[in-house]
């Protein structure tokens, strides 16, 4: 079996519209920082896992993915994947 | 009213479930049954109310986890038999996050939790959840949530128009829901949920009885 650490980036679509963003951002900018054009607030996942190959890895997050860690209603996912 | 029973579930973390069944027995003569969570036996329950509260501690989103329960996993078959279920609050969102209604509800457009009585406009009396009789009528429900916004695409709102499966839009807007949505039904009807809360408005004393006809539809065949 190899070991894998995963990493899920979980991020609201660009459609929907997300106001924990916005108010940090008008935080960012009394914050005295410039030039923020946007800012956009997601969740980072980080999973250990244990498999027989890449392959059959990328299945179980690619599950887990689309059908807990991201609701696809309103939000995208991504990972990357690290063999330990 | 007979032997008919209404399932209350309770998820750790509901905290509207007594409220509920407080509701159904106390004001409407309606014998209600707690429904722990990893229960999946629903053969002695007649209709199902999805209480609000955070299940789960609402951990990864609203709803979320609640959708892998047992008892949300033997609600299928349920909903199939054309058997009744009300999603209050966060009852909705579980409805929404297991996929029996369209859409999601994310974060109010202001961030606040609001708590505040609201005025909604009764669009569809499908599955005779509401009273709308033949003119289109406003009852005054309250709402409590953080997370309350109704989110859908834009052929999911086409669908959910043309179908009438608006049951509830909020007179004025509270926290930024799509096309003002406060409720919405499945396709047969027997599904509803909404984001008010019909059980805090069963008795004058405490806030007018506007929640008292869905409350008492449950148990509609």
């Amino acid at each position: 079996m190899d070991q894998f650490a995963v990493k899920v980036l979980v991020r609201l679509r660009s459609s929907v519209l997300d106001p924990a963003g916005e108010a940090t951002k008008s935080a960012s900018i009394k914050l005295g920082a410039e030039g923020i054009k946007s800012l956009r607030i997601g969740k980072m996942i980080e999973v250990k896992i244990e498999g027989n190959g890449e392959n059959e890895v990328r299945e179980k997050i690619d599950l887990l993915c689309d059908r807990l860690f991201a609701n696809t209603v309103i939000e995208d996912y991504e990972y990357s994947l690290e063999k330990l | 009213m007979g032997n008919f029973t209404v399932g209350v579930v309770v998820f750790p973390g509901s905290n509207c479930d007594r409220d509920v069944s407080w509701a159904l027995e106390g004001c409407l003569d309606i014998r209600t049954k707690y429904l722990w969570h990893e229960s999946s036996d629903l053969s002695d329950v007649d209709a199902i109310v999805l209480p609000g509260g955070f299940s789960y501690g609402d951990y990864l989103r609203c709803g979320a986890i609640a959708r892998f329960s047992p008892l949300i996993n033997a609600l299928d078959e349920f909903v199939k038999s054309g058997k009744r279920v009300l999603g209050i609050c966060n009852g909705f969102q579980i409805l929404t996050e297991s996929g029996f209604l369209p859409g999601a509800l994310v974060a109010n457009k202001n961030l606040n939790f609001i708590c505040d009585d609201v005025e909604l406009d009764i669009v569809s009396s499908k599955g005779g959840w509401f009273n709308n009789g033949d003119e289109k009528q406003t009852i005054k429900l309250p709402i409590a949530h953080g997370e309350g916004r109704y989110h859908c695409d834009s052929d999911t709102l086409k669908k959910l128009v043309d179908n009438e499966l608006i049951a509830l839009r909020y007179k004025n807007n509270p926290n930024g829901s799509s096309f003002d949505i406060a409720g919405i039904t499945n396709e047969k009807g027997n599904v509803l949920g909404l984001m008010p809360h019909p059980e805090r408005a069963c008795d004058e004393k405490i806030g007018g009885t506007d929640g008292l006809f869905t409350l008492k539809s449950l148990i509609l065949k």
